[in-house]
């Protein structure tokens, strides 16, 4: 093969860009960190020393759990994504199942309308989403939020799951019909955990969005009651500007949750870009 | 068989995701278009036609801050196209090199600001780059080159761009990815085939690999339309929702924002919202069409 020509220089030169993008890419957030279990004096005298003995401090920490309503902000980021998540799975599964299993009229146009969403943001119905959550007083409910996210998961959710579905063989189905089977149970005994991959993937393509979104929460939930991990931490940011501990606290903390989920689904996450979406 | 009866099952496996996608999304959408004919006078919701338009588009009042967040909005996009999208097909052509040690590693790592929120970015680089805290000047004095620094977030002339490049530095990511993985698909049978021929190394990146990713590249480049058109968190987060400094970052999602739902002393508009929707929608959709219809169509395929 062509085993000769990897050149030292090159192989040194590539390593040399990566690792200087790898920087440039976890610096801000190693900064944040490290910053955030220092004293404020030692924040401003050494922004790049690690904390030691002398400036370690959680004053910043303090101030954020007496402060903020941390963990009533985690708590509704984490219902509204599970709760999304598994609206878009399930209703997605359904109408990619109905749409790649059965021919009836109408079957290519459904699966048009559907992909439509795939292109277009949901964000420019804000004003009459808005208009529909105030007159169903859906507005600063949870539910706002997560229907706001399943209408704008399922497009996608269904051109991928509908891709996988074909695959499933036929034989198997029909084996399960003439057992007298019927098209609920060959839909959520046979198909699903045979899809259960291609799930995977959709689940996490839309869980850091929803998990990161911050325009639906602003305009949908801005409630205390009802905010998110994203907009609490923006709020709570805002407001204290000045306290440079508690805002570096406050950004580690929301970085936390995030990088916990992609340490888990990272390999998840990868494949799925690698794989299924470059079609 | 009896074959005219209605099979409900479809209909039961269907209804679920198209009433929602249909009540949540599509209603909406249409809902949006149709308000931005109306106006409110004396609290009466009056029919008017495209005066909001015209509003929008001639209107000192409006047209100033509409044509401001347009242009601020191309500018933007300009940056991601001429400096993400490069640095993600470097990074990627990088990674696809074959028997590179750690190339998860760096590829997992370049991704981790793809996963942050904008409100976390936004506030980190505010951090960073703020002269109180000093830690960008102190670096660039570490390299002499102190003298370059400005504040560059509190300058009109820098703000836009310099939030542009955040925003690239978070989403590189993205298109290092979805190039990645294209070029791992191409056979090895074919760049075998160039090296006989004496087509190595970068000539083989730009003679071989790069038309046969082409349509990868196209699919990145409407996706960082869409998603810059329809931009709003990291400016919010970064400068709120005036989009400062004097608007020199306002973008139309912030101007939409601030539009509909009103910010301090201007009193939130839906109608005048809708109008600024409607655009964005009008300009989203001619984006894409120029993608599907005058890139995609003309461009050739190579059967892998």
């Amino acid at each position: 093969m062509n085993q000769a020509r990897v050149n030292p220089v090159n192989t040194a030169l590539m390593h040399g860009a990566l690792v200087l993008y790898t920087l440039i890419a976890l610096f801000p957030v190693f900064v944040i960190l490290i910053n955030s279990f220092k004293s404020r004096k030692a924040i401003f005298r050494e922004p790049l020393a690690l904390p030691d003995a002398e400036s370690f401090s959680l004053i910043g920490y303090q101030t954020v759990f007496k402060q903020g309503d941390f963990l009533l902000y985690v708590q509704n980021s984490m219902i509204v994504t599970v709760a999304s998540l598994f609206f878009i799975l399930l209703f997605g599964a359904m109408a990619a199942f109905a749409l790649s299993e059965y021919r009836f009229r109408g079957n290519l146009w459904m699966g048009l309308y559907l992909a439509l969403g795939i292109m277009i943001p949901i964000r420019i119905g804000t004003v009459a989403i808005l208009e529909m959550m105030v007159a169903t007083g859906l507005v600063n409910t949870l539910w706002a939020l997560i229907l706001v996210y399943t209408a704008q998961g399922l497009p996608l959710a269904v051109f991928i799951l509908s891709e996988f579905m074909r695959q499933v063989s036929d034989d198997l189905k029909n084996a399960a019909r003439v057992d007298g089977l019927s098209e609920y149970t060959i839909f959520f005994r046979l198909v699903l955990p045979l899809v259960r991959p291609a799930m995977a993937t959709v689940a996490v393509f839309n869980m850091i969005p929803i998990w990161n979104d911050l325009w639906f929460p602003l305009i949908l939930a801005p409630s205390e009651e009802t905010k998110t991990l994203t907009l609490g931490s923006q709020v709570f940011i805002g407001q204290f500007v000045t306290d440079w501990n508690a805002v570096l606290s406050a950004l580690s903390m929301a970085i936390l949750p995030v990088l916990i989920l992609y340490v888990i689904f990272s390999r998840q996450l990868i494949r799925g870009i690698t794989s299924g979406a470059v079609k | 068989m009896e074959r005219p009866r209605i099979r409900w099952h479809i209909l039961v496996f269907l209804a679920p995701a198209v009433l929602v996608y249909t009540a949540v999304m599509i209603f909406p959408l249409f809902n949006t278009l149709r308000l931005a004919l109306y106006s409110k006078i004396d609290q009466e919701r009056v029919f008017v036609g495209l005066e909001n338009f015209q509003r929008l588009f001639l209107d000192p009042i409006w047209s100033d801050q509409f044509w401001n967040a347009l242009g601020n909005n191309f500018w933007f996009f300009v940056i991601h196209m001429l400096v993400q999208n490069p640095i993600g097909i470097a990074l990627a052509a990088i990674l696809s090199h074959p028997r590179l040690r750690f190339a998860a590693l760096y590829r997992s790592a370049i991704f981790i600001p793809t996963i942050l929120s904008f409100v976390i970015v936004g506030f980190a680089w505010k951090l960073i780059l703020s002269p109180i805290w000093g830690i960008a000047p102190a670096m660039l004095d570490a390299v002499g080159l102190k003298s370059l620094y400005a504040p560059w977030l509190g300058r009109e002339e820098y703000a836009l761009t310099t939030l542009s490049l955040v925003s690239v530095w978070q989403f590189v990511g993205i298109p290092m990815m979805l190039i990645y993985a294209a070029l791992l698909s191409i056979p090895d049978e074919i760049l075998e085939a160039g090296e006989i021929d004496g087509i190595t190394g970068m000539s083989a990146f730009w003679k071989i690999k790069l038309p046969l990713i082409l349509p990868s590249l196209g699919i990145i480049a409407s996706l960082t339309f869409v998603g810059n058109f329809n931009a709003f968190d990291l400016i919010y987060a970064a400068q709120g929702a005036l989009a400062g400094p004097d608007f020199s970052t306002d973008i139309l999602g912030t101007f939409m924002y601030r539009t509909f739902f009103g910010f301090q002393l201007q009193l939130g508009d839906p109608h005048m919202g809708s109008a600024i929707a409607s655009a964005m929608f009008a300009i989203i959709l001619i984006g894409v069409c120029i993608y599907l219809f005058g890139i995609q169509t003309r461009m050739r395929r190579y059967q892998l």
